[in-house]
């Protein structure tokens, strides 16, 4: 998948998956694409539910965990992500994000907008700090880490 | 208000025939379920454990206090104050009717149950309790009931002691026995589960720790809203209850304590010595309720509690818990059909609350797929994680029946429910 990405821009990314979404009309069947993203996300290898990875704030279980990849090159350094949560729409949103951000360099997951992507997904209702499914805390999460990881080198 | 020495007698409010109306149609006076239409569907509301919707009667209370006889309470003199005062005490006498204490001033307004708990943690168990003392509560406690008491755990010392409830999530008298050991000095016992329905013996449960010695806090946030209760025949010493469940604003609850315990309980929070300045005014108020009214109170929620309670009592307790029973009943036998539904915590002594998991998808799933068919569940742990322990769940859905609930309702979430499983498969 990071092959993938490095030859697509996250914008580009962000454009295919509001092309797959936009073809699917109703709730039931966006609902249905998301879930089975979910099911396709892969299985982390066990040390990734943990506390340390655990996202506070959601209903559901849900861990994140990022990876600094080209840390010591002269250019920015990418994060590789990892995630996973017990339920089933919360994964395929997991999957979203995963697919969006994982292996990209720090200064493109800083500067994407996601809010305006899952409301062209019609997910935007996920969103919303109050709702406690996560995704909000995730974006969070993600943003976080990159932080860091700029601001070590 | 002086105290008065005498029993209070419960005036009703005029209650219509209630038999000449059909209580499922219930519905109709609740405007929401005109108004409210969740992704283009008809609502089906079954959060009520978390909070009912309201009813016209207590729009209009609030509306009518603020059009007509708005004005703080129990502090000016003119005419506007004495209306706003006659209709705060005037609901007071209402709750004290609705729950048959003996007397208004055992009757405290409070912000709501979770308030009405830390209260009698705060005002009386704090001072009373010494360290290695123990506080014996349920795994059905909601996290309301808990934490005021791991408060006390914390600050002075004392333990608290677990009744454990049987592997089918009733509830276990032997370990309350167990339990109720020489060192408890308060028991800490909720009158219906939040999470599953439960119904506890509470009368009996009562009797076992007076026969200790011991005080009882009872939580009656659910079962005030399903059954008749009556501290005088419970014979608790304190009972708690929330008016945003009961059909009132959120903002306002009650906490019953028994006269004897009044004058030990020491202020709550500060304006208790101010009320006494305001009684150089000429008004003078006995100890309790105001004491532990401090500051400019919810003044116009507190009046339309009463209008909830009145509703509530337009019909009558026969009605709306075969209706209750009746809706609980239905949802079991048509949840219990679908493949891959189980059932949590349903026993006999169950209430008006349906829990359940579903085998291929989290409650968190379940609920946001059958939102999108306009049906409104709880999923999570109910803020009762000892009894989701106990069964070994982080998390289930919950559907709450309330007066207004339809068959209807029940078969939408068969339907949806149905429909969700699929979806997720």
């Amino acid at each position: 998948m990071d092959a993938v990405l490095e030859e697509q821009t996250i914008d580009a990314s962000a454009a295919q998956l509001a092309d797959d979404f936009g073809l699917l009309i109703d709730w039931e069947d966006r609902y249905s694409h998301v879930i089975d993203l979910g099911k396709k996300l892969p299985k982390g290898d066990g040390t990734l539910c943990c506390d340390d990875n655990k996202v506070e704030g959601c209903v559901s279980q849900v861990w994140i965990k990022s990876h600094v990849i080209d840390g010591d090159s002269e250019d920015e350094p990418r994060l590789r992500f990892e995630g996973e949560s017990d339920a089933s729409i919360v994964r395929g949103l997991i999957a979203i994000v995963l697919h969006l951000y994982s292996g990209r360099r720090v200064g493109e997951i800083l500067s994407f907008d996601a809010n305006d992507l899952f409301t062209r997904l019609s997910l935007e209702q996920h969103l919303s700090p109050q709702r406690s499914n996560g995704l909000h805390s995730m974006l969070r999460r993600i943003r976080a880490d990159a932080l860091a990881a700029k601001n070590k080198t | 208000m002086e105290a008065s020495t005498q029993e209070f007698s419960p005036v009703r409010a005029s209650v219509p025939d209630a038999s000449s109306r059909d209580i499922a149609l219930a519905r109709d006076d609740f405007p929401i379920f005109a108004s409210a239409r969740p992704h283009g569907h008809r609502l089906v509301y079954l959060d009520s454990a978390a909070s009912a919707q309201k009813p016209q009667a207590v729009l209009d209370s609030l509306a009518n206090t603020y059009e007509n006889a708005y004005a703080n309470v129990h502090r000016g003199m003119h005419h506007l104050s004495n209306l706003a005062t006659a209709a705060y005490e005037d609901s007071r006498k209402t709750l004290c009717g609705f729950l048959n204490a003996r007397h208004i001033d055992e009757i405290i307004f409070t912000g709501g149950s979770t308030d009405s708990l830390n209260l009698v943690a705060s005002s009386f168990a704090e001072p009373m309790l010494q360290e290695g003392d123990e506080i014996a509560l349920t795994v059905f406690e909601h996290h309301s009931n808990i934490v005021p008491w791991h408060f006390l755990r914390e600050r002075k010392g004392v333990q608290l002691r677990w009744i454990e409830c049987n592997k089918d999530g009733s509830f276990d008298i032997n370990s309350l026995e167990k339990a109720l050991t020489p060192r408890v000095k308060l028991l800490a016992v909720t009158h219906m589960s939040n999470a599953t329905g439960v119904i506890l013996p509470i009368k009996d449960i009562i009797k076992r720790a007076h026969e200790r010695g011991i005080i009882t806090v009872v939580d009656g946030s659910q079962a005030a809203v399903h059954m008749p209760v009556d501290v005088r025949d419970i014979d608790c010493d304190f009972y708690a209850v929330t008016g945003h469940k009961l059909y009132a604003p959120s903002g306002i609850g009650a906490l019953y304590a028994k006269r004897e315990h009044l004058q030990a309980m020491r202020p709550y929070r500060g304006g208790g010595e101010m009320i006494r300045e305001v009684a150089r005014d000429n008004i003078t108020y006995a100890d309790s309720p105001h004491r532990f009214e401090a500051g400019t109170p919810p003044i116009a929620q507190a009046i339309a509690f009463g209008s909830a309670l009145e509703y509530i009592q337009s019909w009558n307790w026969r009605q709306i818990q075969a209706h209750e029973a009746a809706l609980r009943q239905h949802a079991i036998e048509q949840l219990g059909k679908i493949n891959g539904v189980n059932l949590v915590g349903v026993t006999d002594a169950g209430g008006s609350i349906v829990s359940f998991t579903v085998d291929n998808g989290h409650a968190h799933d379940i609920a946001t797929i059958i939102d999108q068919y306009g049906v409104a569940v709880r999923a999570g742990h109910h803020c009762a994680q000892p009894l989701m322990e106990h069964f070994g769940v982080s998390a289930t859905a919950r559907a709450s029946f309330a007066i207004y609930n339809t068959h209807e309702d029940v078969e939408t979430l068969a339907s949806a429910l149905k429909r969700a499983i699929k979806l997720l498969d």
